[in-house]
């Protein structure tokens, strides 16, 4: 092995890291605009790309093992970096399904007029895509501090989803034939939610990296009711 | 129960290479110490001073204590004038990086050292070297032409021999400077179990011939550098997530 190989292919699995990011990013940008405008042809085209951002993740994820059978010895930091990118790799595929379940969940609203204007799920979408954002930037630049500082902004996320809920709850309450639209909706929203939380694992693995420290960092977990509402997709 | 304590133990040669600086280390028994980093960092120079084969090199001085503890607490002075250094590389066999056969039979290969040492008894001779030929994983192979020179055997056969043959003077400690550095990858892997089995009954020192083999081989490790001991941990901590910085380049192939 030369470093300079090894330097090169590890810089190549952290581009592809930037890459998923940034499908990632679009996709749930992407899906929450056509939930707000009921743009159907894009979200069937949004539900379609997660192929995509599938396909990226097990390429990423064989050039990880290829790099390590062919760049023996990978060890310390650089062993950390090639795992938590394995790890990473899931986190940002996984945030695509969320994208994708909230484009399934525009698909199924169809032209059905909605129950409420949509303002506090895009507000979710920003401050999720913001920390999704500085997450992958400390992983890729080994920023300790940023990945550190990250997780407290997960309260803003589950402040909102919490008001969301209560909100389409009372919907639910007084007008019972809109059951169907809200809880839809609270899926979108779960969804957002569970993606902030994800973020946080990614901020670990950008600790791990650098420190070798394995373990979890606190973060607000305020969300209602979360276990009854599964692991949305 | 068979371990050793080192206590800032310099080596210079003569030729004022100063090969060990203060080195502090405790081997302990029943485990594999793994002695590593890139050449010129004493791991060779401190296996031939713990056997006193450095007694046949040019150095100028040697300071500090090695000591070996055996189970009964017994402490006996490695670098003291007085140890009788036949009797301690009994105890402390080493193995080298190419196999030296004796230009003899398989058997005569093992039964050598016992019978320099006035072993005669046929049955007690047959017993080790079967057992020692189990122990280094070569009986299988071997046990059918005993009488066959051992000239004739692979180099990684002769390699077990030559492990089987330390064996065989039931030694305390094992010690192998890069035992497996001309063996392909099939022989490495039988001296490595073997080893790994070994290491139940006797203390294990080994300086392998590459990174890949320190990771998998170390139950602790020992970095060493320019004759200097950088850093000790157990493998499992140390090829994941070293102390210090000149280890952590070392392993990741910074330097060296």
């Amino acid at each position: 092995m030369t470093r300079e190989t090894l330097d090169r292919k590890l810089n190549s699995l952290l581009d592809d890291v930037q890459s998923l990011e940034e499908l990632v990013e679009k996709a749930t940008i992407g899906a929450v605009e056509a939930l707000k405008r009921q743009d159907l042809v894009a979200a069937q085209q949004i539900y379609d790309d997660d192929k995509t951002i599938n396909t990226l993740r097990y390429n990423l994820e064989n050039d990880c093992i290829i790099t390590i059978a062919t760049q023996q010895p990978i060890m310390a930091g650089d062993l950390r970096l090639v795992a938590s990118i394995l790890e990473v790799a899931g986190e940002l595929e996984r945030m695509g399904d969320y994208a994708k379940g909230i484009a399934k969940i525009c698909l199924l609203i169809g032209k059905e007029p909605l129950i409420k204007p949509l303002v506090d799920i895009p507000r979710m979408v920003e401050i999720s895509l913001g920390m999704l954002r500085r997450a992958v930037s400390a992983f890729i630049n080994h920023d300790v501090e940023l990945a550190r500082s990250i997780p407290d902004d997960d309260y803003q996320v589950d402040d909102l989803y919490n008001q969301v809920y209560r909100e389409l709850i009372m919907i639910m309450f007084t007008r019972p034939t809109t059951i169907d639209q809200a809880n839809h909706l609270m899926w979108a929203a779960h969804n957002l939610e569970r993606m902030a939380d994800r973020v946080t694992n990614i901020c670990e693995r950008a600790i791990y990296v650098v420190t070798g420290e394995m373990k979890e960092v606190d973060q607000t977990d305020d969300e209602m009711n979360s276990s009854s509402h599964g692991d949305g997709g | 129960m068979n371990k050793f304590i080192l206590e800032n133990l310099s080596l210079t040669y003569s030729d004022n290479v100063q090969a060990l600086k203060g080195i502090i280390l405790e081997i302990p028994a029943h485990s594999i110490t793994v002695l590593f980093g890139p050449a010129g960092g004493g791991k060779s120079s401190l296996l031939r001073t713990l056997n006193r084969l450095n007694d046949l090199a040019d150095v100028k001085q040697i300071t500090g204590r090695a000591d070996l503890l055996d189970q009964d607490g017994n402490i006996l002075s490695l670098l003291d004038k007085n140890t009788d250094v036949i009797a301690l590389r009994r105890r402390l066999s080493m193995v080298f990086a190419r196999p030296i056969v004796l230009p003899l039979s398989i058997r005569q290969n093992l039964t050598y050292g016992l019978e320099v040492s006035g072993v005669h008894e046929r049955g007690r001779l047959d017993q080790s070297v079967e057992h020692s030929l189990q122990q280094a994983a070569l009986w299988d192979e071997v046990k059918d032409r005993l009488n066959d020179p051992a000239t004739m055997l692979s180099g990684g056969q002769q390699q077990r021999l030559c492990l089987a043959r330390c064996l065989a003077l039931e030694p305390e400690v094992i010690m192998l400077d890069e035992p497996t550095s001309g063996l392909d990858p099939i022989s490495t892997n039988k001296v490595e179990a073997s080893l790994q089995k070994l290491k139940e009954n006797y203390t294990i020192i080994l300086v392998p011939h590459s990174i890949q083999q320190a990771a998998r081989m170390a139950d602790l490790a020992a970095f060493f550098l320019q004759g200097e001991l950088i850093e000790v941990a157990p493998g499992n901590d140390i090829f994941i997530n070293p102390g210090q910085v000149k280890t952590r380049d070392y392993i990741e192939g910074r330097f060296g």
